[in-house]
């Protein structure tokens, strides 16, 4: 029996982000991976804490590395790609720096600085690709793939400035995962290109435009539905296709997590899988993954 | 504790140097000092020691007041160490009855308090004056040169070195691993900024190599292992076997003509992959010597022993090809060796964001010279990978270089390149042509006037570092090209420009067996290439004596600077060879044979493979020619059976009593 | 006509120093202006001056300019200029640092809704400890402009039919011993 992953859901998973969270508890159940909530964990303050209060934003992350590590966990999974990032920042930065390791240290109380540097951050993303292996994954398939090919979009956060869950230029694990269950994927030059992150609520129209070169480009390639790793990158492509069928009339791309993708291929439950949470795309969905037995959209 | 041999009489001379000493430590008070120090006969202090008539004062002092050891508190024993020691030589003293205090660079330089700067120097002087009581004298040992010369690597700079040397009247070995000499050079089109045609320079000298009396040139052959030390170096070499015997062998190349393969299918490594060749062939037309060579990786007869061998029936009554030819040893003995390696042009694979690698029209500069080449793959027509001729050209500086992420220094020679490829290309297609630089590095004679003939010409100069070549296509215009997109900082907004061929200006990097090379001839490397001496007034001896560099194995440069110290190189080498013999530092170890227990712990420890074990009495030798006088073997015996000369255990204790007793 | 033309006693070089002394941003004056960082951010179309210049102004001392930029505040902190960087220099984090000092001192236009975002977001999470994104969109616009809510109805209403609008206002149970570690900043 593996030890199991202490999972940090962040904010969006509980909101915009809930299919996020269903998927991946669904495909780590189907795989036997325990996975176990960390009590009590706060906002990891994402990039607006950054930009008010360094100090504070370093101690939001460092009281969630507390948290974990209290409960026992020396593995962290962080979904979100964002806070993936900011908690592995914190990391870092409590390592090269002494004035910030002082005053997380101060404030935590007795927290034990050292241990925050032993929790490892994980995204499952990383944790499938290394932890489980492509192998095993196409192994374990259950449903054929019935669908159209997909362009695999691993946004900025995952994959800079830490190359750890994977390589910043031309990533290739979601394909590779995806692949192995039999997704066709797609060659898709925007794979890393930012979607605009929180722009699209407050300079709507810049947002709008950053999403709407992406969803071009993998409709251009071939693709008939993006796979994501970030819950905002998700939401920023799925929620405003309608802005963007204004200029491209016939687009109507459903912009899946890989969890889903995965989820579904490995046999778990149609229903638990967050289908029913995508606006875009909801036909499209519904003929790839309706199951003889289920709809999905039950 | 033992006394040191006779009356001891010092004279201590503090320098002043200008301002540089004395405005930080009151020279007269240490003169002072060191006046009342025992054993000391006389104390002055002078503006500059250095000079003539400061040695004067010395050579005058020695007479007159019977000296036998001197002190001098100056500058660091680097710069004038050997000046003040000549000085007592010539004053009738043996030179190593001396020893200098650097109260320069290591007190007035780095201190800002006179009372404390004044009181360390003081402490120094007192140190070196109980010293140098104990200094013996010590006689340099001489080793005479042998005349012969090994130069590694038959690129341009190997060439011109052994030209020079040759025409001096010395023998040279050339030993070139590529199965012709010629190196980087012979693969380009035109130089800059003359634009004169590579080949036609290079292939004069390289015919005079073959031709010249007093060179043996060795290709297709590899140095395997150096012993010695210099002016007696032993050196073997490793011929490996062409198949093709070198003596017998006319040049008529039927055999290639006639090979098996009617069409060629092996990557030409000549063309950067650019074009085929059979497995037996040869790299390009001109080589040096023009003898082909038989590839057993892609020769049917090797892998398979089943081939028609039309080959040697082309060859004839010549009989030249010979496939079951072995590798071949030489021995060689040698008083010099001029390393001139060369370089390795950077991977632009190790900068995927450039595409080179994903998109087919991408280039490297080594490729492109070899496409504008009339002998190239394409016989000088620019046609790019899909066959299309390009109509808009992207040239990126600075792949490779100037980066953290990949190489931190200047590669010095891309600007001039990418404005030259930039010439050759527009003049080949008409293409509009755009560079995109950091900066536009145009130091050399003509190189400005080059700069501006391109200008001129219209090509775009566009300063912002590229940040990503994408085959994303914003705009219909930009349809079926690959984008540039970069800040063009002088205008002053990001700009979006789709080109049809993109030119990556790659970095010369440090070949990949360089650490190889360098544990062979015991040199050292820093940022990866051979390091010199002295960056500005030894640029090409190595800290090993009688091996010496050339060329871009150094550092990157172009071919003016290669060749200028290719022929430096060659004159350091014939100084010694018409001096004869070396003169040694006498700082050696020497191992008391009848306290050595034959443990060989020292053997082990030495950096330079200085000793050695003489099995007949059991005991180590200290090699005085190879020994560097590091003082490691001498730290390390566990019998303290090792002395090193000028740093004997009681000179460096009486140097620590000194330091710490206040006198 | 505009005169523009920067007198020395305008920039403030200790300013430039103490800046690079912050965490992140050591590598500031090392910077050889090579245009990277502007080359590839997918947000310097938009900016007012993109991210080489903002460099720049700040090693030279013009706070003033920078800090009232809208460069700082249009960065998704996406890191591909850190990423790009030949000098391996953390822009992001130089762009963090200026982002703070705007909020302190203040120079932003005074409904921008970036900084308004942030320090919405600031004040939730000091109070609960989590955030809940209905109720940061509502706030910030009621804050900045509210007409946006007008345009936000039909992905409200999205969100709303598909249950990925949640109402909840989360909070951790002991949220006074993450608000005594969090320091009592006032954000206006």
């Amino acid at each position: 029996m593996p030890p199991s992953y202490g999972y940090f859901p962040g904010c969006t998973l509980r909101g915009t982000g809930v299919a996020y969270e269903e998927s991946m508890l669904a495909l780590f159940e189907t795989l036997g991976l325990p996975v176990q909530e960390v009590h009590d964990w706060n906002c990891c303050g994402a990039t607006s804490y950054m930009s008010i209060d360094e100090g504070s934003a370093f101690l939001l992350s460092a009281r969630n590395l507390a948290q974990a590590h209290q409960e026992g966990h020396q593995e962290l999974l962080a979904p979100c790609a964002a806070c993936y990032l900011v908690l592995r920042k914190t990391q870092d930065y409590m390592q090269r720096y002494p004035r910030i390791r002082q005053e997380i240290h101060e404030a935590l109380g007795n927290g034990h600085v050292g241990a925050l540097a032993s929790v490892r951050v994980r995204h499952p993303l990383e944790t499938l690709y290394v932890d489980v292996g492509v192998d095993k994954i196409r192994s374990r398939r259950v449903r054929e793939w019935r669908g159209g090919k997909v362009a695999c979009y691993y946004g900025c956060q995952l994959v800079r400035p830490f190359a750890e869950a994977d390589r910043d230029h031309n990533p290739m694990r979601m394909d590779e995962l995806l692949r192995a269950v039999g997704v066709p994927t797609v060659e898709y030059s925007l794979k890393t290109k930012c979607c605009g992150g929180a722009l699209t609520g407050t300079i709507h129209d810049v947002g709008v435009n950053l999403n709407r070169i992406l969803i071009r480009e993998a409709a251009r390639t071939g693709a008939q539905a993006i796979a994501t790793v970030c819950p905002l990158c998700q939401y920023n492509l799925d929620a405003y296709q309608w802005e963007i069928r204004k200029q491209n009339g016939d687009l109507d791309m459903p912009i899946l997590y890989f969890t889903q993708i995965l989820g579904w291929a490995l046999g778990a439950d149609v229903r638990s899988l967050g289908f029913q949470r995508s606006i875009s795309g909801r036909k499209t969905i519904q003929q790839w993954f309706s199951h003889a037995e289920k709809e999905v959209y039950a | 504790m033992p006394e040191p041999r006779g009356p001891v009489r010092i004279g201590v001379y503090t320098c002043h140097c200008g301002t540089n000493i004395a405005g930080t430590v009151d020279c007269k008070a240490l003169a002072q000092y060191a006046a009342s120090l025992p054993n000391v006969v006389v104390s002055r202090d002078y503006k500059y020691m250095c000079s003539d008539p400061g040695q004067d004062l010395i050579r005058q002092d020695i007479r007159e007041y019977e000296l036998n050891r001197v002190v001098v508190a100056s500058c660091s024993p680097h710069l004038h160490e050997h000046t003040f020691r000549t000085a007592l030589r010539v004053g009738g003293l043996n030179p190593f009855y001396f020893q200098m205090v650097n109260i320069r660079e290591q007190d007035s330089w780095v201190h800002k308090n006179k009372t404390q700067a004044t009181r360390k120097a003081k402490d120094l002087v007192r140190a070196a004056v109980r010293r140098v009581a104990w200094h013996e004298p010590l006689e340099r040992g001489r080793v005479a040169v042998h005349p012969d010369v090994l130069i590694v690597g038959g690129g341009i700079a190997g060439i011109h070195a052994a030209l020079t040397l040759a025409n001096a009247g010395k023998h040279v070995y050339l030993v070139e691993r590529d199965s012709t000499i010629g190196g980087h050079m012979a693969r380009f089109d035109k130089t800059f900024p003359t634009l004169d045609c590579a080949a036609c320079i290079l292939t004069p000298k390289m015919s005079a190599v073959r031709s010249h009396p007093n060179i043996t040139l060795w290709t297709y052959s590899e140095v395997t292992r150096v012993d010695g030390f210099v002016g007696n170096y032993k050196i073997c070499i490793t011929r490996r076997p062409r198949y093709i015997d070198e003596n017998l062998c006319v040049g008529c190349l039927e055999c290639i003509e006639a090979c098996v393969y009617k069409q060629a299918k092996v990557p030409d490594e000549f063309n950067e992959g650019l074009s085929k060749r059979k497995p037996i062939y040869i790299p390009f037309p001109q080589a040096v010597p023009l003898v082909p060579v038989v590839d057993p990786e892609t020769c049917i007869e090797f892998k398979s022993g089943k081939c028609k061998k039309t080959c040697i029936q082309a060859c004839g009554d010549r009989h030249a090809i010979n496939l079951r030819m072995e590798e071949q040893r030489e021995e060689i003995q040698v008083g010099t060796v001029i390393l001139a390696t060369g370089f390795q042009t950077f991977d632009a694979r190790k900068t995927p964001y450039y595409g080179y690698g994903m998109y087919p029209n991408v280039y490297t500069a080594l490729e492109v010279e070899r496409l504008v080449n009339a002998s190239g793959p394409t016989g000088g027509e620019v046609v790019l990978r899909d066959g299309r001729k390009p109509e808009t050209v992207g040239i990126i500086h600075c792949v490779g270089s100037r980066d953290e992420n990949t190489h931190r220094y200047c590669s010095r020679v891309c600007c001039m390149y990418s404005l030259k490829l930039a010439h050759l290309l527009k003049e080949h297609t008409g293409a509009e042509v755009f560079n995109f630089y950091i900066d536009m590095r145009t130091p050399g004679k003509g190189f400005e006037e080059f700069y501006q003939r391109l200008l001129n010409e219209h090509v775009h100069f566009i300063r912002g570092r590229v940040a990503e070549v994408t085959d994303w296509v914003y705009d219909p215009s930009e349809a079926g090209k690959l984008v540039i997109r970069a800040e063009d900082t002088l205008a002053g907004f990001v700009r979006r420009i789709p080109v049809d061929m993109v030119v990556l200006a790659t970095g010369l990097e440090p070949r990949a067996d360089t650490t190889e090379v360098r544990r062979l001839f015991n040199i050292t490397c820093a940022d990866g290439f051979f390091l010199e001496r002295h960056p500005k007034l030894a640029p090409v001896n190595t800290f090993t004596d009688g091996v010496f560099l050339a060329g871009c194995c150094q550092g990157p440069k172009d071919i003016p600077d290669t060749v200028a110290q290719a022929g430096a190189a060659a004159a350091e080498a014939m100084a010694l060879i018409d001096a004869g013999y070396v003169e040694m530092e006498p700082n050696t170890a020497q191992v008391n044979e009848d306290l050595c227990a034959g443990c060989k712990t020292c053997i082990t420890m030495c950096p330079y493979h200085a000793i050695s074990f003489v099995r007949e009495i059991y005991k180590s030798r200290v090699n005085e020619a190879l020994c560097k006088g590091c003082g490691t073997c001498a730290a390390a015996c566990p019998s303290g059976a090792i002395k090193q000369n000028l740093f004997q255990d009681e000179e460096i204790f009486e140097e620590i009593e000194g330091l710490l007793t206040n006198a | 006509m505009e005169r523009k033309i920067k007198l020395q006693r305008e920039a403030d070089p200790d300013w430039a120093r103490r800046v690079s002394e912050r965490p992140g941003c050591e590598g500031l004056f090392s910077c050889l202006q090579c245009g990277a960082c502007s080359g590839t951010c997918p947000l310097s179309i938009y900016m007012d001056f993109a991210p080489r210049r903002i460099i720049a102004l700040v090693r030279e001392g013009f706070r003033t300019e920078a800090l009232a930029s809208k460069t700082i505040w249009l960065c998704t902190s996406c890191y591909s200029c850190a990423v790009h960087c030949p000098r391996q220099i953390h822009i992001t984090d130089v762009m963090y640092s200026l982002k703070r000092e705007a909020i302190q001192a203040k120079l932003y236009p005074a409904r921008f809704p970036i900084p308004v975002l942030a320090q919405e977001f600031y004040r939730m999470v000091r109070e609960r400890g989590r955030n809940s994104e209905f109720w940061l969109v509502l706030r910030m616009a009621l804050r900045s402009n509210p007409f946006v809510l007008f345009g936000m109805l039909r992905t409200g209403w999205d969100l709303m039919r598909t249950g990925r609008l949640s109402l909840r206002r989360d909070h951790i149970p002991d949220v006074k011993k993450l608000q005594v570690g969090l320091l009592p900043r006032e954000v206006a």
